[in-house]
């Protein structure tokens, strides 16, 4: 990382629209690394204003405000400003959890809500946390003060939710502090009102209690005087042994409107006069519209405007169903801006001439691997495609210029950089435009920041509209338009010792970033090379539920199983024979094998199959038992799971992020692919990107929680990776066939 | 060099051939009210449901039928609404997910079963997949596994599968016949 662009500061603290920042994959923690190098401590600016206006923004009357996050009110109900999007993973009941263990809050009188996309809701723990996290100079971090910290994330419109960070970050690095401060601070009001020591005094359920004189006050008739005090920066955090609402499974705090149809997506924000649109860009991505004859549209009922942009048309409408009729109607001509030639083959291409050619753009590891490798090394090419994020809400953004005011409905993964991005669209001071955050229908990374093509079309639409105009992707358009995981390719080779363990490894991939920074390889070997080769289509580089460890974790485990059962050794056994004796993975993998009853005899035709990866500091291991079916496709029978997260605010929550993830994994590596030809996506809709359904879902999934009481790793991403390799080396089991492309099921037919 | 675009695939062809028509006054029944709105004959349910009616329970994933997010029941059979006219309900009688609870406002048994698993996660799939488990069992009474696997058809790219399979146990006053994960 030490070659990313170190943005100066005056730029840094005016915001720019992601794109133009150069926001990559990882921009929010390259960035964050650079500037926290780059003399910021001269910079003198108070976050204080940013604050006010937030807590202002949020505070109403016979309310108080504490640390911005946090607002109490005289009839003691309690409210939390979560600024991460939940996209499905149950993180703000997490965060509510975490506060109000804190704070000691009755929780039934505790609801979180979405923080306005404002800088005094930037989101500080993060910026702190991916600090301390990616510069591995965690010293610098703890010295840097809050409000400079205030100031980087806000200077990087830091609200973002994605690295499985939330309860990571936001959670311990912020949200337990303000619990802790503010009951710290209503203490001490009480302790003065009832004329006796603060030591006396003790908290529960939203209460401040006295036992010697049996009086209590209620948090609501103490938040006024408190919220008036100055907080303690660095309180003490309860001993895990007293939590009573962390590591229990309450019930997440949004699923009552998730079951009566009563919750609104930014698919469902409606306004008086509002018009709806929908769009199509140029089929070859980097191409632009050339023309386009609008009379077709126009002539269909409810179709009121076409909309030429850059590189898309967009038809406005009384209602979606019209607005797809005139879209359809239109034969837009579009350019395909060079990059007819590419497609999927030849992207593989592009991978194997860089393979030959023998020159990475970065490398890593240690040893003499050539020597190390010898001769005549095993080797194996392994190739995975594109994949969509198909969350199931296509994007749907709403968007309403009046009286110079902008506002817009919708779910982002980053809301205040999504605020942000419309302000330098429209060309508009940021304290005119706002974005108001509606629940987000599954996202895995598509609404991250650095995909925000909605945002700016929605902009340029609303501002030459009089009304408001929501736009909504078909789902052609979102299968079309993707960010997807990106098609890359690895040579992995290996040589094997006498003693039977692996002597040399090298990991030789193609793909548009470096997966360096961000994947974990967690075998202790003697001679390794990890050698990036980089090659970009047309495409963007997408992040992708648990970015690059998806294809990462399909390689190496993949491989290892090759090397196990090249050395005539039993896959549990040989990937023991390399972990580090005492390590965290070594326990991981051997409470799997245990509960798996690993090694055990299984039914003819029945194989099983393991994978271990680490990312998002969570070590995850599946074992897999599967089998064929008639047509040639994989039946998963049993997956059986360890998780070593380092500690689990809400089990059943986490549970139910392992087991989606698990899924998701399954489903990508069974039959998932976008495809190109030149240039152009091949797939159309859910009809042609098969997604796994319930029948093909595992029918027992075993999930088991370490909790080695490490420092607390993700949860939403890291059942993902190990799912694909752990499925590939269980039919490898059945079949004997070594499975080196995903999806399966292309394979299964040929 | 231009290209031609990739047309939007989305609904067959006889939609937009029959396109001219004109709105006409349709007469349905959604949720018990009767209901009547002037649309196009060959507008889908699901848009006249969502823009006219203004029940935004019902959701809209995929267009073609592909994904269920957007099921409701005609006449107590399951269909999903994105793929059928709104001219072929007319004087039929549909429901939605806003139209499950009982009239105090009690959740049905299978959206509470739905809450006591612990379903949803981004929840968008979700209503779908609520009408699909009420109308199966419905059908059913107490569905098996093998029931279920054929039935319940609708995606959910959060992958809740394990969860529905064990809510619909559940709301049939079966334990789940698969073992469900042990968290922790
Ligand atoms: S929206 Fe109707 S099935 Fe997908
Ligand atoms: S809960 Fe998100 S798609 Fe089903």
């Amino acid at each position: 990382m030490a070659d990313s662009p170190t943005p100066n500061l005056a730029e840094a603290a005016a915001p720019t629209p992601a794109k133009k920042k150069g926001f990559k994959r990882r921009a929010f923690l390259i960035g964050g690394v650079a500037v926290a190098g780059a003399g910021l401590f001269g910079i003198k600016l108070s976050d204080s204003r940013a604050a006010s206006k937030a807590a202002a923004l949020t505070t109403g009357k016979g309310e108080h405000n504490f640390a911005t996050w946090l607002k109490i009110a005289e009839d003691d109900q309690i409210t939390i400003y979560s600024p991460h999007t939940d996209i499905g993973q149950g993180s703000n009941t997490g965060l509510a959890q975490m506060l109000a263990e804190e704070l000691d809050a009755a929780w039934d009188k505790v609801r979180l809500v979405s923080a306005p996309g404002e800088p005094g809701f930037a989101n500080t723990g993060l910026a702190r946390g991916f600090l301390g996290e990616m510069s591995g100079q965690s010293g610098i971090v703890a010295g840097i003060p809050q409000s400079f910290m205030s100031l980087i994330a806000r200077s990087m419109d830091l609200q973002i939710t994605g690295g499985s960070s939330a309860l990571r970050y936001t959670g311990q690095v912020t949200f337990q502090k303000v619990g802790a401060a503010t009951r710290l601070a209503l203490i001490e009001v009480a302790a003065e009102r009832l004329g006796v020591p603060a030591a006396e005094l003790t908290t529960a359920d939203s209460k401040v209690l006295h036992a010697k004189s049996g009086k209590s006050l209620r948090y609501g008739e103490l938040a006024a005087a408190a919220a008036a005090l100055s907080l303690d920066s660095d309180p003490q955090l309860k001993s895990p042994k007293d939590y009573k609402l962390m590591r229990t499974s309450v019930p997440r705090l949004d699923l009552p409107a998730k079951v009566d149809g009563s919750a609104q997506y930014g698919m469902d924000f409606t306004v008086p006069d509002m018009r709806v649109a929908t769009i199509m860009a140029a089929p070859v991505r980097g191409g632009k519209l050339t023309s386009v004859d609008e009379a077709p549209a126009m002539a269909v009922k409810g179709v009121e405007k076409v909309i030429k942009l850059d590189n898309a048309v967009a038809v406005i409408a009384k209602g979606y169903w019209s607005a797809l009729g005139g879209l359809r109607a239109l034969s837009p001509q579009f350019s395909d801006g060079g990059n007819a030639g590419i497609s999927t083959a030849s992207i593989f291409k592009a991978y194997d001439d860089l393979f030959a050619k023998g020159e990475p753009a970065d490398e890593a590891g240690e040893g003499d691997v050539k020597a190390a490798l010898g001769a005549k090394p095993i080797e194996a090419k392994y190739q995975v495609p594109f994949l969509h994020h198909a969350m199931m809400e296509p994007f749907a953004l709403t968007a309403h210029f009046k009286d110079g005011k902008l506002n817009l409905w919708g779910g982002m993964q980053d809301p205040l950089a999504s605020k942000m991005f419309a302000a330098k669209v429209a060309g508009l001071d940021a304290d005119n435009v706002t974005f108001h955050p509606m629940l987000i229908g599954g996202s895995f990374g598509r609404r991250l920041p650095m995909y925000m093509e909605i945002v700016e079309q929605v902009t340029m639409l609303a501002m030459q509209l009089p009304y408001p105009v929501k736009l909504i992707w078909s789902r052609e358009e979102e299968v079309a338009q993707g960010a997807y995981r990106p098609q890359s390719a690895a040579i992995l080779r290996a040589a094997i010792g006498t003693d039977g363990k692996i002597a040399a490894f090298s990991n030789d991939y193609g793909q548009p970033e470096s997966a360096e920074s961000e994947t974990t390889f967690i075998y202790d070997l003697p001679v390794v090379a990890r050698r990036y080769y980089e090659y970009a289509s047309n495409q963007q580089a997408g992040a992708w539920r648990s970015v690059n460890s998806t294809q990462q974790g399909f390689y190496n485990e993949s491989f290892m199983d090759e090397l196990a059962h090249a050395a005539k050794a039993d896959p549990v056994e040989f990937r023991r024979k390399h972990l580090k004796p005492g390590s965290r993975h070594l326990a991981v993998l051997d409470e799997v094998a245990k509960r798996s009853g690993w090694g055990t005899p299984l039914p003819a035709g029945v194989g099983r199959g393991v994978a271990i990866v680490e990312s998002f500091k969570t070590i995850v291991a599946h074992v897999i038992e599967a089998s064929v079916k008639e047509d040639g496709s994989p039946k998963v029978l049993k997956v059986t799971t360890v998780v070593d997260a380092g500690s689990i605010v809400n089990p059943n929550a986490a549970a139910a992020q392992i087991e989606g993830g698990t899924i998701m994994g399954l489903s990508s590596a069974i039959g998932e692919a976008i495809t190109l030809e030149q240039g152009v996506v091949q797939q159309s809709n859910l009809t042609d990107y098969p997604i796994l359904k319930l029948a093909d879902a595992p029918a027992v999934h075993d999930i088991h929680f370490l909790n080695s009481g490490a420092p607390m790793g993700g949860i939403g991403e890291p059942g993902v990776p190990p799912a694909a390799p752990a499925l590939a080396n269980a039919l490898f089991a059945v079949t004997g066939k070594r499975i080196r492309q995903l999806p399966l099921l292309t394979q299964a037919k040929a | 060099m231009t290209v031609a675009p990739v047309m939007i695939r989305c609904y067959p062809a006889r939609y937009w051939e029959r396109r001219k028509e004109q709105d006409v006054s349709i007469n349905l029944k959604v949720n018990g009210k009767a209901v009547s709105v002037d649309a196009e004959p060959d507008t889908p349910l699901l848009w006249v449901l969502r823009e006219d009616i203004g029940l935004t329970g019902t959701k809209f994933g995929c267009g073609v039928a592909a994904c269920g997010a957007c099921s409701v029941h005609v006449n107590g059979q399951i269909m999903r609404s994105c793929s059928i006219a709104v001219g072929d309900v007319a004087g039929k009688s549909v429901t939605t997910i806003e139209g499950l609870k009982s009239a105090d406002g009690t959740l049905h048994r299978v959206q509470q079963a739905w809450i006591d698993t612990q379903v949803p996660q981004c929840g968008y799939c979700q209503s779908g997949q609520i009408m699909a488990a009420v109308a199966l069992i419905q059908q059913t009474g107490s569905p098996s596994d093998a029931q279920i696997d054929e039935a319940m058809t609708n995606i959910c790219r959060c992958g809740s599968y394990p969860r529905i399979r064990k809510a619909i146990h559940a709301a049939t006053g079966k334990a789940a016949a698969a073992a469900q994960n042990g968290a922790g």
